[in-house]
């Protein structure tokens, strides 16, 4: 019989080992479902994990897609760590995108030195504003932060639409739902010639410094752990507990709209009606995967960036569909749920009329 | 003319809410358990997409919603499982599932993109659907919608009047006190979410088979999580699961409201009015936090594991 | 095995993970006698009684119930049997009825739900304890969710009654009506396990007494004949100091000013301060007793900044008003709080021990512009382990993987190294193993003797008449006048938690405490 029995203290190297081994198992299990779907096992593994990566432009694409996820999953992270339910990742990119493309459309023809600044500072300010919002509601009016960032995400969404078909339409462009091109002194500059890959790059590896720092030297960073750990003790202790929510709010809020800004004013060069095949959701996913650590996120949001890569890669070479990587997703975050109860319980498989073994003893705990 | 027009809007009012009132009584049951199932959104697709496939390959609705309806229970197994016997978090493993369920749905029903059907017929109420405005809005309708009526009659006299829904409660308040006593914390929980999962297999068949009808990966957009806002709304009461279900399937029809009555409104604000109306009633809803207290099942969401 | 007993328990053994809970522990009971279990925390008494009541496996060991050998695998089992058991912590749903919480308690055996609440009024009036089956449990005192559960367990015709600890949620006049009750089962041949570590109780309720020491039986006697002190040397051993009286100090200026306090309940199930007026002075220790839910938590809420009066003006330092001061400033006018939840709210369980002192230390010297000094953290966090004596591999350790006892004299000592003016307690050694009690005892004095104010709340009246200078109690969230222990007769403590406030006995002399002295 296979029993559950909790452990006496949580166990460090499971809190390392259960994200690689939950790897471990959608791997495994992706390779059993391509076999199942009559593909070459290995051969798919292969276009979805390493083909993408193979040359040194699927490794410039990679970073690519994945700066967006890991500012967003950053900011998620002190999110969580304050227990606050911030799914609202992909609505405040959302609302960055749109924000910086309503700066960046009056800078076309321009040069101006401001331009780019101003436009990333607005979609960092846009991205803010509406997880501002979630803060407030959550602290004035004490909604559910779940359901309402949910909301202002179809909301933002309905929103970004309604921008490219209505005021930011390209009054040149044929009347496509699409803004106009940005011109380059809005657009963030490539590092590498022949790539994509742009300036986000630096801002990604700041914010993972940053939030390293944050959480793990500064004492506000103390407090949103206490904080999310046991709320009743941060107010003893007479923390802020609404500062602190609206602040790692605000942050992420901030983060996830420079990513919006980042991918319109990047790779995309202007406002489409969809700027994020659901960054926001993924980063998500990463946080959790990343023990909600910057460097574990920065691992697991590399991965995720694989996969969407590789997604593509699949849809395109083995004629998979593209959600083949909400599939993955799904499936990693579930195994490393289920990884993660050996953090805190060991499996002990024993025969049914086995006796326990003695311990050490001391003075009893229980009376 | 203007009498039609209400009536119209009353039928479409009542079929809108539809998926919204089966989600919303399945999760609000499962709540009651003590159990968040954030999965709603998943558990959805999935139910529409093997509905979708099973009416495709055999023409037999009844067979169709019931596997939707099976498939809505296996997808919540999965978070049963990892949520309840793993004892992790609740809303990680909810979301999970949502992911899983969209692309796992998206995958399976790709080919089967702008296919047709034969739709859900309505099931008229011989001569009561003539009455005039209400006639054809609740006796002109298909099995589903009256299958749904019957959901929330049954439901409200379990919990009212048989012991086995005071257990429910009870172990939604306190798991540990009801292991104490003897009560079958596990098994009661595995039928909750169990129950709750068949709902919202059969309310995204709803969508594939008689709303729209037809497959389309996402078609849920964001029903599920507003069924999750139903519930609060409602205030884990049974009795008001429907009030909630049929205003939000108003605000999702405005667009044709809007229409009907020529108004001319931007269709993408329109389009923001269900999400918004979510939101403004959630805010009217918590602003009281003694009452949502009093009503809200005291253990939901927590974990809990014998021994505890 | 003949039918001499009601019940046997024999060679009884049971282990955790780290220690040994019971060790071939055996334990008889007659027809119709009411016997004490006795023994301190951690000796073992709950273990015994969750083997008996089916909610845990024993490693080893038999028992017997009326001379047959017993399998029990669960409570149902039991309570087939006839074993009716009351625990310390209440089965009770508080959003149910009297009568809902009953029918789900007894199962098949609460038979018709019309006819249940009848059966209810009548067997509680009929044993002395009345009940209205349609109350919510919510709105029930502790005495009367007290007397629910004692219900639930004689509307099935019981032939052995357990209580586990059921006189500390009691007053004085509620131990009375619960020991009229208890005497009348016995009449009817009902046997009762009384478990509880108040010798004065068992002295007087009970027929005989076995006594738990550190998980094994140190030893049985016939309470009746033996004398407090008696007892006491079987339940902690001849090297353990018996408490005797400390020496009573008087304060000097006050420090902490209440007038007038009166608040509004916040939550749901949370009690209103009406009219609180006493003051604690620099050097002296005010012990305010009560039975759980009648105000003490929202009295220490409203002490420690947890909940702010900001319109209010009725909590003074000092001269400094405090009602609509945050906790850190309240720490910096000098107070320390020792809340009655440990893990959780007084430490959080998930961190370690370096991070809970710094919890709530951080102003002292351990944040610089901002950023942790981890150096000084961990200073603070040694000190405290080794001044306390707290037993834990180093200061990593995480808080839920101590002791309660090693936990609190943590939270404790991380307190008191603050150097407060006014340390606020709430139950200060509940569930807390002998030698740790006395150690915190002895800091909690040793503070005092330095000139700090201290007040503690809680529930061991024994624990408050051994080192309170003045004492008094609350009751639904009115407070009694504050008087020198050594005034206030038991009788007269009891009457206030009871809430009755009307006679002041002066100058009472030659009346008995609770240890059993006279004063």
């Amino acid at each position: 019989m296979i029993k559950l029995e909790p452990r006496v203290e949580r166990s460090p190297a499971w809190s390392y080992l259960s994200p690689v081994l939950a790897i471990l198992l959608t791997l495994i299990t992706g390779y059993v479902v391509f076999a199942l779907l009559g593909h070459d096992p290995l051969n798919a593994l292969y276009t979805l994990l390493i083909a993408p990566v193979a040359d040194w432009y699927g490794v410039t694409e990679l970073l690519v897609m994945t700066i967006p996820i890991l500012l967003c999953a950053y900011g998620l992270a002190l999110c969580y760590r304050a227990s606050v339910w911030n799914i609202g990742a992909e609505g405040q990119l959302l609302i960055g995108g749109v924000c910086a493309s309503a700066v960046a459309v009056n800078f076309v023809d321009s040069t101006s030195a401001f331009a780019m600044p101003l436009t990333l500072f607005a979609g960092i300010a846009g991205g803010m504003l509406w997880a501002g919002l979630a803060a407030f509601m959550k602290l004035r009016l004490n909604t559910n932060e779940i359901l309402v960032t949910i909301m202002l995400n179809y909301i933002a969404v309905n929103i970004l639409l309604w921008a490219v078909h209505g005021p930011l339409k390209d009054p040149h462009g044929y009347n496509f739902p699409e803004s106009a091109l940005f011109g380059d002194s809005t657009l963030l500059p490539v590092l590498f010639d022949g790539t994509r890959l742009h300036l986000g790059l630096a801002f990604a590896l700041l914010a993972l410094c940053a939030t390293w720092v944050f959480i793990s030297k500064t004492f506000i960073g103390f407090q949103i752990q206490v904080l999310g750990l046991d709320a009743s003790a941060a107010k003893m202790a007479g923390y802020k507990r609404a500062l602190l929510i609206a602040g790692v709010l605000v942050i992420s809020g901030g983060l996830a709209g420079l990513a919006g800004a980042g991918e319109v004013a990047g790779p995309i060069g202007q406002l489409v009606p969809q700027i994020s095949p659901g960054y926001g959701y993924a980063a998500i996913i990463v946080a959790f995967l990343g023990r909600l650590h910057p460097v574990g996120i920065t691992f697991a949001g590399l991965l995720m960036g694989l996969i969407y890569m590789g997604g593509e890669l699949a849809q395109i070479n083995m004629g998979l569909p593209n959600a083949i990587t909400g599939i993955f997703q799904g499936l990693m975050l579930f195994y490393l749920l289920s990884c993660d109860v050996l953090i805190t319980y060991r499996l002990r498989f024993s025969l049914p009329f086995k006796q326990q073994k003695a311990q050490p003893i001391h003075i009893a705990q229980e009376s | 003319m203007e009498l039609d027009v209400i009536t119209n809007i009353l039928y479409a009012t009542i079929r809108t809410g539809t998926p919204l009132l089966l989600v919303a009584l399945g999760e609000m049951v499962c709540e009651k358990s003590g159990t968040l199932n954030l999965g709603q959104e998943g558990m959805m697709l999935l139910g529409a997409v093997a509905g979708f496939i099973t009416m495709y390959q055999c023409d037999n609705l009844f067979i169709g919603f019931t596997v939707a309806a099976l498939v809505g229970v296996m997808a919540s197994l999965i978070f049963a499982f990892v949520a309840l016997n793993l004892n992790a978090s609740q809303v990680a493993a909810g979301l999970a599932l949502t992911i899983f369920g969209t692309g796992l749905s998206a995958f399976l029903g790709a080919d089967y993109e702008g296919k047709t059907i034969n739709a859900l017929p309505t099931l008229a109420i011989a001569g009561f659907e003539h009455i005039p405005v209400l006639g054809k809005a609740l006796f002109s309708q298909d099995a589903i919608v009256y299958l749904s009526w019957g959901l929330v009659l049954g439901a409200y006299l379990f919990f009212k009047y048989h012991r086995a829904g005071l257990a429910v409660r009870a172990i939604g308040e306190n798991p540990s006190v009801g292991n104490n006593l003897g009560l079958p914390v596990m098994r009661t929980r595995y039928l909750a979410v169990m129950f709750g999962g068949a709902l919202a297999g059969i309310a995204g068949a709803y969508l594939s088979l008689a709303y729209t009808p037809l497959w389309t990966q996402n078609m849920t957009a964001g029903r599920g999580w507003i069924a999750l806002a139903l519930v609060v709304f409602a205030s884990w009461r049974i009795e008001r699961v429907m009030l909630g279900a049929y205003l939000f399937g108003f605000a999702s029809i405005m667009h044709l409201v809007a229409q009907a009555f020529g108004w001319a409104v931007e269709s993408n604000l329109l389009a923001m009015l269900p999400y918004g109306a979510t939101l403004i009633v959630l805010i009217m809803l918590s602003k009281n936090k003694q009452k949502l207290k009093m009503y809200e099942p005291m253990w939901l969401g927590k974990p809990w594991h014998k021994g505890h | 095995m003949n039918n001499k007993y009601r019940l046997t328990m024999q060679g009884m053994t049971k282990q955790y993970p780290g220690c040994i809970a019971n060790n071939d522990v055996t334990l008889k009971i007659k027809h119709g006698e009411v016997h004490a279990l006795l023994g301190e925390n951690g000796a073992g008494k709950s273990t015994l009684m969750k083997m008996l009541y089916g909610v845990v496996k024993p490693d080893q060991g038999d028992m017997f119930f009326n001379g047959r050998i017993m399998n029990i695998k669960e409570p149902a089992d039991a309570r087939d049997l006839g074993i009716g058991m009351v625990f310390q912590h209440f089965s009770l749903f508080e959003t149910l009825t009297v009568a809902q919480n009953i029918e789900l308690a007894l199962g098949d055996l609460a038979g018709h739900s019309s006819t249940l609440a009848g059966r209810i009024t009548k067997t509680s009036t009929r044993y002395g304890m009345p009940l209205d089956p349609h109350r919510l449990v919510s709105t029930l005192s502790t005495g009367e969710r007290q007397r629910v559960e004692i219900v639930r367990c004689l509307l099935l015709d019981i032939q052995l009654l357990i209580l586990d600890e059921p006189t500390s949620v009691l007053t004085p006049q509620e131990v009375d009506a619960l020991f009229k009750t208890l005497k009348s089962l016995k009449k009817e041949g009902c046997s009762v396990l009384f478990i509880s570590h108040k010798l004065h109780e068992v002295i007087e309720l009970c027929d005989s007494a076995t006594i738990l020491r550190g998980g094994k039986v140190s030893g049985h006697c016939i309470p009746k004949n033996e004398t407090s002190e008696s007892i006491a040397r079987l339940m902690v051993g001849d090297n353990t100091p018996i408490s005797n009286q400390t020496r009573r100090a008087l304060g000097t200026a006050d420090f902490l000013t209440v007038n007038n306090l009166t608040t509004a309940a916040q939550a749901l199930f949370e009690t209103p301060l009406k009219n609180i007026n006493f003051a604690v002075q620099q050097g002296e220790i005010v012990g305010i007793a009560g039975v759980a839910g009648n105000g003490q938590e929202e009295l220490l809420k409203v002490l420690s900044g947890e909940q702010i009066q900001a319109s209010s003006s009725a909590i003074k330092f000092k001269n400094t008003v405090v009602d609509a001061l945050c906790p850190l400033k309240r720490r910096r006018l000098g107070l320390a709080c020792v809340p009655e939840d440990r893990l959780g709210r007084g430490a959080v369980p998930t961190m370690d021990l370096a991070q809970n002192a710094l919890l709530t230390s951080f102003d002292n010297g351990l944040v610089k512009n901002g950023f942790l000094v981890k150096q000084k953290i961990t200073e603070l966090a040694n000190k405290i382990i080794t001044k306390y004596k707290v037993k834990t591999p180093s200061f990593r350790t995480h808080a839920a993987s101590l002791s309660g006892g090693n936990l609190q004299k943590f939270i404790i000592g991380r307190e008191v190294e603050q150097s407060p003016k006014l340390l606020v307690m709430s139950h200060p050694t509940w569930g807390v193993d002998i030698g740790a009690q006395v150690a915190i005892h002895e800091a909690i004095l040793k503070l005092r003797d330095e000139g700090c104010a201290v007040l503690v709340i809680s529930e061991d009246l024994d624990e408050l008449y051994k080192i309170c200078d003045r004492i008094g109690a609350i009751c639904d969230g009115k407070l009694s006048p504050i008087l020198n222990t050594d005034t206030v007769p038991l009788v007269q403590l009891g009457q206030w938690m009871a809430g009755d406030f009307s006679d002041v006995f002066n100058n009472q002399p030659k009346v008995h405490t609770p240890q059993g002295a006279l004063v």
